[in-house]
């Protein structure tokens, strides 16, 4: 793969803080990658960093190769778009959009071409004339796209850009996001709290945790394969095994995760398949939420959690669930083991994971 | 029922005391003075207007109003440097400090600061003594030396007036742009700087528009507070009145009412046309 971003060693403090530690990334020409993590975790410091809004207490940032750390933002090959889509208000559209190309003094005939075309791209062409304040939020959001676009930079830095918007303009946007990262073909860097949009639109993402870097992969690897607790939590939702019953149920007490979703609830009288892994307990509780349903199923005093897709249920079987001694089987293939000190996990990408 | 009472003394007072005052004054512009009887004469006339227009007059205004612009154009360009620090780079404390000693020369007598800047300026105050001091004593001389704004010293010149303006109603201008750069999220600078632009453009493009606002409400303030002022050409400077001084002088001196009521209509035309001007070039879009 080509690199188009590398973060080797890098570190920010404020004060006493210290809100990234030791960041170690490759991102990959024209790859759409997620930085995931909950507020405070460093990933919107590590944006900031790359778009030259912070100077990285230690280690260095390239750029195509080049070590851009000390450059200011002017004179970085980046554009971002903001949360709050920072969009000038004395202003029309067009100007706003025109913003980078006016301070590039690009001329005036290229300029209007340009900027027709960056409005075309995020279907707003009959906007121009309007100001920031006369429009949607999610016409916002495209203006801002637009803008950070036109200057057709190696990548694209989107801080939580859908953050302000309903759930449902938010799926759409991203969809189309994807899309247009498809059709402009730059890296997008995507930085996120929300699990389920790192995972539909991204290529690859980094999950992020106090700082650091836990866990690097595409969508499905993060999914199936955390690496430790906290991206097992943080990333969908999943059961952590350990002590005793991991002892009982893989006979060593090493932790390990499986998904809900993987676990089967059945009859006690049936006999599990070839090769799995089963328990019996009882449940405690039973959620009915349309598509599957979720169970919590007391095991010998802990609690695991199970999702069973409402494949042949009806209406009222849920709920007479509850109370019920089942028994929990899964594939022993769905057990993954996990590293016991989250931090101490090697974050470096491998280069076969880009394709 | 309730609106009404809420609104009602507000409106009592702008609507009948505020504008019926200027309605008075109106209707008194158009009396004039009998000078022999010295007594008002209600029949409407136009005379007391043309005695508005006679040269004397019209060199008040001009004097007040040239210098009402020049105090207005040096507090713009005092006041956005330091309102700019106050409001994007000074951490909350210095922030807190640096507020507080713009404002506190509000809370002290205004008489007092004026005096206080006679001695200051006076020809054996401290500022000639710090330029004798600097051995640059000359300097001083040669500025005071200057036809029209000079004068014997700096507490008797237009110069030392202009300090003293400048100095008195700084505050009033360096707060309203202060409030208006500190409405510009930190995220517009960054666009603005991620998008190439160089800090001077990014202040020509970004932050200065978006400070006008702040600025035509501070240079109102500079402008018509100097336009309306009458103890500083009396304390500071060579005694030539301006435009507060004149209506003062004709309304309480030469009791001629009629006359002072047309001249205060002076300022608030040339407000007016400020004001106009001002939004012609745009200068409120942003709000």
């Amino acid at each position: 793969m080509t690199v188009a971003v590398e973060f080797d060693g890098v570190s920010k403090s404020f004060g006493d803080v210290q809100a990234v530690n030791n960041v170690d990334l490759k991102i990959a020409d024209g790859e759409f990658f997620a930085m995931l993590g909950p507020s405070g975790s460093g990933k919107t410091t590590c944006l900031r960093m790359l778009a030259g809004f912070e100077i990285p207490t230690a280690g260095r940032i390239l750029l195509d190769g080049a070590d851009v750390s000390g450059l200011p933002p002017y004179d970085r090959d980046v554009n971002t778009v903001f949360q709050d889509y920072a969009l000038f208000p004395h202003m029309t559209v067009a100007e706003n959009v025109a913003y980078g190309l006016m301070v590039k003094k690009v001329g005036d005939k290229e300029r209007r071409t340009r900027v027709d075309g960056a409005l075309a791209l995020v279907h707003l062409e009959a906007l121009g004339a309007r100001r920031p304040a006369q429009l949607s939020g999610g016409q916002r959001q495209r203006v801002a796209l637009a803008r950070a676009l036109i200057n057709r930079p190696a990548v694209l830095l989107l801080d939580e850009p859908l953050g302000a918007l309903d759930l449902k303009l938010r799926q759409e946007m991203q969809l189309e996001l994807k899309s247009l990262q498809r059709e402009v073909g730059i890296t997008f860097i995507y930085v996120t709290h929300d699990q389920e949009e790192a995972l539909t639109m991204s290529d690859r993402l980094a999950v992020f945790n106090h700082g650091r870097v836990e866990q690097v992969g595409t969508p499905a690897e993060v999914y199936e394969s955390p690496r430790n607790p906290f991206v097992a939590g943080f990333v969908g939702v999943s059961n952590i095994v350990e002590g005793a019953l991991a002892t009982r149920l893989r006979g060593n007490p090493m932790p390990f995760t499986v998904r809900p979703e993987k676990i089967t609830l059945s009859d006690p009288a049936i006999d599990p398949p070839e090769g799995s892994v089963f328990i019996d307990g009882t449940v405690v509780e039973a959620t009915y939420l349309g598509m599957y349903s979720r169970y919590r199923v007391d095991v010998d005093g802990a609690v695991l959690l199970v999702a069973g897709q409402n494949l042949d249920v009806d209406h009222g079987e849920v709920g007479a669930t509850h109370g019920r001694r089942v028994r929990l089987h899964w594939n022993s293939r769905a057990c993954r083991p996990l590293s016991e000190s989250p931090a101490a996990t090697d974050n470096i990408p491998t280069a076969g994971a880009v394709d | 029922m309730r609106l009404a009472l809420l609104l009602g003394v507000p409106l009592f007072w702008m609507v009948g005391v505020y504008g019926g005052s200027l309605a008075a004054l109106l209707v008194q512009s158009f009396f004039r003075l009998d000078s022999f009887a010295g007594t008002i004469d209600r029949s409407p006339t136009l005379a007391t207007w043309r005695d508005l227009f006679t040269d004397a007059n019209m060199s008040v205004a001009a004097r007040t109003i040239g210098m009402a612009s020049s105090v207005t154009l040096a507090s713009i360009v005092i006041a956005l440097p330091l309102a700019y620090f106050i409001a994007r780079h000074a951490s909350r404390r210095t922030k807190a400090v640096l507020v507080l000693a713009v404002m506190i020369p509000l809370w002290s007598s205004y008489l007092v600061r004026v005096y206080s800047w006679k001695l200051i300026l006076s020809a054996d105050g401290i500022v000639n003594w710090f330029f004798e001091r600097l051995g640059i004593g000359g300097l001083l001389d040669a500025v005071l030396a200057l036809p029209a704004i000079g004068g014997p010293s700096l507490s008797v010149s237009y110069i030392g007036q202009f300090l003293v303006f400048v100095y008195i109603w700084l505050p009033y201008m360096v707060l309203p742009i202060q409030a208006a750069l500190e409405r510009v999220p930190r995220s517009f600078i960054e666009a603005s700087a991620d998008l190439g632009a160089h800090p001077a453009t990014t202040f020509r493009k970004v932050v200065w528009p978006l400070a006008i606002p702040g600025v035509a409400a501070g240079s109102i303030f500079t402008f018509s507070l100097t336009l309306g002022d009458y103890i500083i050409p009396t304390v500071i400077g060579d005694s030539s009145p301006f435009i507060g001084l004149a209506i003062y002088s004709y309304q309480g001196v030469a009791g001629n009412l009629p006359l002072a009521a047309a001249f205060a209509f002076v300022p608030i035309a040339v407000m007016g046309l400020y004001l106009f001007g001002a939004k012609r070039l745009g200068a409120f879009e942003a709000l």
